[in-house]
């Protein structure tokens, strides 16, 4: 069958099981966008290509599903590039495809032309540039594969606008054929049984847990074997979901702004079992200080993560879900009662806390009170900063899929198209988006989106006025030489939120925080804003400061 | 360390900068390099040299096998090989010098390809370490210009 590059585009998309391509149009991807008026796939028209971008991530996050984004040539593609650099970071799977100029055209200057493949290409999983339309179904092919499978990550297609238009015989491509692409998923038989030796043999046990747990759909394998040798568990920040969080077995995150207990777990533990996380300098702090006593065990299924950053005794390179049930099948149930007991102490001494203040609202209490008002059953997005680490560590998660935050780049702007893209994938469910009052106005354009979409997003601004990370280390480490960091002239977000079409409150006391939050549950047609007025000088506490070991932690 | 890879790639454009990006990025220079097609067309071949950091050059490879684009990776360092460079080099000759620079030229069985009233193009194969040493022999007489080709290798015995 003849058909234009453009028809076979979104018949391939449907194949891939795309549902839903969040875009902005534009001079090179008209064609496109002419074949995508027949509805045939849903376009959700974002306001800016950011928008677009973090969606896809935000609905693959929440769906597990390939995300897609769309943007045209030159200034759309580039605005897609910080997303692209998100999702790589985060390992979420999204075949991003940017219009380009024609082929004759191409290096040439042409109006709108940048040259996106060379522009990402440290920063994609991989990529293609499309010369001949004759090669495009197999390049979608290919792209989707790539991006879910092994570690995921994003993939883009460039696509010329006289490859939309030119007509090629199209048959659907169903065999993929990439000789230098063949990810391990199974990890090796004998690391497993000698993972599995040092797991009977060790005393002090400690499960350190990242989004790899997530994206491999290990959740199950991992309670299975926590809970059948009582072994606790840490996650990261990506990790959050992968393990119960109100399970007594969870120590909840660890690092730079985790709980007390789970980083001198990890300090003291004699057996480290990193599953699907990357020892990140958050977490670690001063690696050579980090852990030391302890033997470590690292399934991952990116074999350039084993010995990255420290030195592993039993590397297993696979697939976690596959590996974890595999040492399952070959464990015995033990106890580790002197070791939890331990733990259990230190739970005690050093426990989550804030102080509540008098005539102001604490943020955490935000946070705990969104707990509460969704039982701990919301979707979340978040931004970067204060609010961020707070949701972290006051928001117990308790299912995959259910926290997405923009952990290794930490991109502000993330968390309200990250929600609408949640939403999408999750309409039945209540999204909540935790951001701060800076990181809010780097995308609030695509406020209008949610409107537009009906997405009853709760956006849940802790407004401090400051940019403040940023301000706790100016006020800790640069002798409180507060710079540039000062938001307290802003927007009305109360008005703001009535321009678009949506709700808005702002919340100042600390008694209207639940009320406020309970009403905001019952909308159902539209986003809502909660703009929570909170202390603007609260530190988020616990912290190992940067590159610091274990003993400069600060409590208070 | 100095290592030697040898990088079977898809011959598609754009290959040679994601391989060389990998090593820009951490900072490695990359002291050598060839790159040419195989006996299979669709298969290339990049020979690379580059000086860094044991752990960080391990951590190189490591990216460069998951690019989806490199087939295999053979790092030949220490490895029996045999390794070939070729060499151009002008160099400046005039009647008194000539015969002593065409006794180097003996020495290192290298050929004269070009030859003009001021100058000598010579033209040498060889292990990195001869065509270092004939450079180095031709040095005295004044050498204008010098291209080498970058080493390229093959290991010894069967395939690997």
């Amino acid at each position: 069958m003849r058909l234009p590059g453009a028809r076979v585009f979104v018949d391939c998309l449907k194949r891939e099981g795309v549902d839903v391509v969040f875009g902005y149009p534009g001079g090179v991807v008209l064609k496109i966008y002419d074949i995508l008026y027949e509805q045939e796939i849903k376009h959700i028209l974002v306001r800016q290509e950011h928008a677009a971008v973090h969606a896809a991530d935000g609905y693959a996050r929440a769906s597990g599903k390939v995300g897609v984004c769309l943007a045209t040539s030159g200034p759309g593609a580039t605005n897609i590039v910080t997303g692209i650099a998100t999702a790589m970071m985060d390992s979420i799977p999204m075949v991003a495809f940017t219009g380009q100029v024609a082929t004759q055209a191409l290096g040439k200057d042409a109006f709108q032309e940048a040259d996106l493949l060379g522009i990402t290409m440290p920063i994609v999983k991989h990529s293609y540039l499309v010369r001949d339309v004759k090669d495009l179904p197999r390049v979608i092919k290919e792209a989707f594969y790539i991006a879910r499978t092994g570690r995921p990550g994003p993939v883009l297609i460039d696509i010329p606008k006289d490859v939309t238009i030119e007509e090629l015989d199209y048959e659907p491509v169903d065999k993929i054929d990439l000789r230098g692409y063949k990810p391990t998923r199974h990890g090796h038989p004998r690391q497993i049984s000698n993972a599995a030796e040092a797991i009977t043999k060790a005393e002090r046990p400690v499960l350190y847990v990242g989004g790899g747990v997530i994206s491999a759909g290990a959740a199950p394998e991992l309670l299975e074997l926590a809970t059948r040798l009582n072994i606790p568990v840490t996650t990261t920040l990506l990790g959050k979901g992968a393990f119960p969080e109100n399970h007594p077995l969870s120590l909840g995150m660890l690092g730079m702004h985790g709980s007390v207990y789970a980083n001198y777990s990890v300090n003291d533990c004699d057996l480290l079992i990193a599953v699907g996380a990357r020892f990140d300098d958050r977490v670690t702090g001063k690696v050579e200080s980090w852990s030391v006593g302890s033997k470590k065990i690292h399934i991952d299924v990116d074999p350039a993560e084993i010995g990255k950053t420290v030195e592993t005794a039993i590397p297993i390179v696979g697939d976690a879900r596959l590996v974890l049930k595999a040492l399952n099948e070959v464990l015995s149930p033990k106890q580790h009662p002197e070791w939890l007991a331990q733990i259990a102490s230190w739970r005690e001494k050093y426990p989550l806390h804030y102080k509540q203040q008098p005539d102001q609202i604490m943020p955490q209490f935000v946070i705990e009170q969104l707990y509460a008002a969704t039982e701990g059953k919301a979707y979340l997005t978040t931004d970067v900063g204060q609010h961020q680490m707070w949701a972290a560590q006051y928001y117990k998660c308790s299912f995959p899929r259910q926290f997405a935050s923009s952990g290794g780049l930490g991109t502000m702007g993330y968390g309200l198209p990250a929600a609408i893209g949640v939403q999408v994938a999750r309409p039945n469910d209540t999204v909540l988006s935790i951001v701060g009052d800076g990181g809010i106005q780097m995308n609030i354009q695509d406020l209008i989106t949610a409107v537009e979409q009906k997405l009853p997003l709760k956006i849940c601004i802790v407004n401090n006025r400051y940019l403040g990370m940023v301000r706790q280390w100016q006020s800790l480490f640069y002798g409180g030489r507060l710079s540039s960091v000062d938001l307290s002239l802003q927007p009305d977000f109360v008005k703001l939120a009535d321009a678009y079409g949506a709700l808005g409150w702002r919340i100042d006391r600390t008694e209207d925080v639940r009320p406020a939050i309970d009403r905001a549950l019952a909308v159902n047609d539209k986003p809502v804003i909660l703009d929570f007025w909170v202390a603007r000088e609260e530190n988020v506490m616990p912290m190992v400061p940067s590159g610091g070991s274990i003993d400069e932690l600060m409590i208070e | 360390m100095r290592q030697t890879l040898s990088v079977l790639v898809e011959n598609h454009p754009g290959v040679l900068a994601r391989v060389c990006g990998l090593f820009a990025r951490r900072g490695f220079n990359i002291e050598s390099l060839a790159v040419s097609i195989t006996d299979d067309a669709t298969v290339s071949r990049i020979t690379l040299v580059a000086e860094g950091d044991a752990r960080a050059l391990e951590q190189v490879t490591k990216q460069l096998h998951k690019l989806v684009e490199v087939i295999k990776v053979h790092d030949f360092t220490g490895a029996p090989v045999v390794e070939r460079e070729l060499a151009l080099i002008k160099v400046n000759s005039e009647t008194a010098s000539r015969a002593g620079i065409m006794q180097v030229v003996d020495i290192f069985r290298a050929k004269i390809v070009d030859a003009s009233e001021r100058s000598l193009i010579i033209e040498v194969t060889g292990s990195v370490e001869k065509v270092d040493a004939i450079e180095g022999m031709l040095r005295p007489y004044g050498i204008q210009e010098v291209v080498r080709t970058g080493k390229i290798l093959l290991g010894r015995g069967g395939r690997a």
